[in-house]
């Protein structure tokens, strides 16, 4: 590329994979995990604890080897170095609680396929130096664990009653047990974008208001 | 019927538990390429085809590293199975129907990326299936596949007609169907017992 590559971090390096472009919430990715395995909050930290770590470990491989991988064997080169860390995650987890690698089970497992993943290593880590992949990796994962925790204690509250397994509102509730199903996993998603969308349009509002222009053709335009 | 015989097999991964609506794998296709019944008719097609082929290949290579006991290599093996298993479906239907070929374009390498795939890979040898066990349980999937994508793509043609609020257009709206439809399909639990 002959435009200069800029490599200077700033805070929205790290900033963006948190809020501004959430790999859940506004990209859509990695749906798959996000659904299956939110049923409680621990599930949900594990997963997104082991997403993180896959996703650092292999953009910085990745990073580090980006000019060395020819360029029409790329992805087939990307989705090796994920298994190999997934792999890796894989048995750890298994070593260190079995009863946690028989609640998350084939999602471990599943990590290489995350589109999260993959679309980080072609889009950032591919053009990057190791130290900015590495803080905008670190922001994706915490990103995609928050929106999995967002997810998880919904449903383990409403589900169950409890949040880490302590109980919330003691023994009169009556858990809505659909919740935990999978029904509740597609519910709760759509509960926090549609959140997420009108907090957006509330906000959106409220500038036009005050710069003076609020017609309802001008709204639908910037929408 | 007994669990494990091949019908049952079949119905179980097809309604009962169902992979995109009860197991949650494949859900990238399902909300992004749902848009029109057509699209969504030959993505499930493509994504049948990828099944069978790598369902059987799976079987073959599962068996190998169990024989040289090299079982941790699994993961990495399948996936490349499935990747060339994509490249194989793409090369094949460019030659013999170029017309199918334009019409899924982009969609066809993105198969790889489908955990319905690679969770099915990883079921059938989890569950220990014999070859035709597998195959039942791939074409079993694959349907269930269609099925799935199918009703949300003839729910969403309509619901294009629909006059929402602002908030709820895109995949907010899709979300909250697809649990409508998973709820439904709950209902299915039923036959397994």
């Amino acid at each position: 590329m002959p435009v200069k590559d800029d490599h200077t971090i700033t805070a929205d390096t790290f900033l963006a994979g948190i809020w501004k472009e959430n790999p859940v919430f506004v990209m859509l990715l990695g749906m798959c995990p996000v659904l299956a395995v939110t049923n409680s909050v621990i599930n949900a930290l594990a997963m997104g604890i082991a997403t993180t770590f896959v996703l650092l470990c292999s953009s910085s491989l990745i990073s580090l080897l980006r000019n060395f991988i020819p360029k029409e064997v790329r992805i087939a080169t990307y989705i090796v170095i994920i298994a190999t860390f997934v792999t890796i995650t894989d048995y750890v987890i298994q070593a260190i609680s079995l009863e946690l690698y028989n609640a998350l089970g084939a999602f471990i497992q599943l990590i290489v396929v995350n589109c999260m993943i993959l679309g980080r290593a072609e889009a950032y880590a591919s053009r990057n130096r190791l130290l900015k992949t590495l803080t905008n990796s670190l922001g994706m994962g915490i990103g995609f664990s928050i929106a999995l925790l967002c997810l998880g204690s919904v449903r383990e509250l409403l589900g169950n009653g409890s949040l880490l397994g302590f109980s919330i509102f003691g023994d009169a509730f009556q858990p809505w047990v659909v919740m935990v199903l999978p029904p509740g996993g597609f519910i709760v998603l759509g509960a926090w974008l549609l959140l997420f969308n009108w907090l957006k349009e509330y906000s959106l509002q409220n500038k036009k208001n005050s710069s003076g222009s609020d017609t309802l053709a001008d709204q639908k335009g910037a929408l | 019927m007994p669990v494990d015989s091949v019908s049952f097999i079949f119905l179980n991964a097809f309604l009962i538990n169902n992979f995109v609506l009860a197991m949650f794998l494949g859900l990238c296709p399902f909300l992004g390429v749902s848009g029109k019944l057509n699209t969504a008719w030959s993505m499930g097609l493509a994504t049948t085809l990828v099944m069978l082929i790598s369902s059987i290949s799976a079987y073959f290579i599962n068996e190998l590293l169990v024989y040289f006991q090299i079982e941790f290599l699994r993961l990495i093996c399948y996936i490349a199975v499935i990747a060339s298993a994509v490249q194989l479906v793409e090369m094949s239907m460019k030659k013999f129907s170029p017309g199918l070929f334009k019409a899924l374009g982009i969609f066809l390498p993105l198969i790889t990326t489908n955990c319905a795939i690679l969770g099915l890979a990883l079921f059938q040898t989890h569950k220990d299936y014999d070859l035709a066990q597998s195959l039942a349980y791939s074409t079993g999937a694959g349907a269930g596949f269609i099925l799935a994508i199918m009703l949300m793509a003839g729910l969403r043609e309509k619901l294009e007609l629909a006059n929402l609020p602002n908030a709820s257009q895109g995949a907010a709206m899709s979300l909250m169907l697809a649990g409508i439809l998973s709820l439904i399909f709950m209902g299915f639990a039923g036959l397994g017992s």
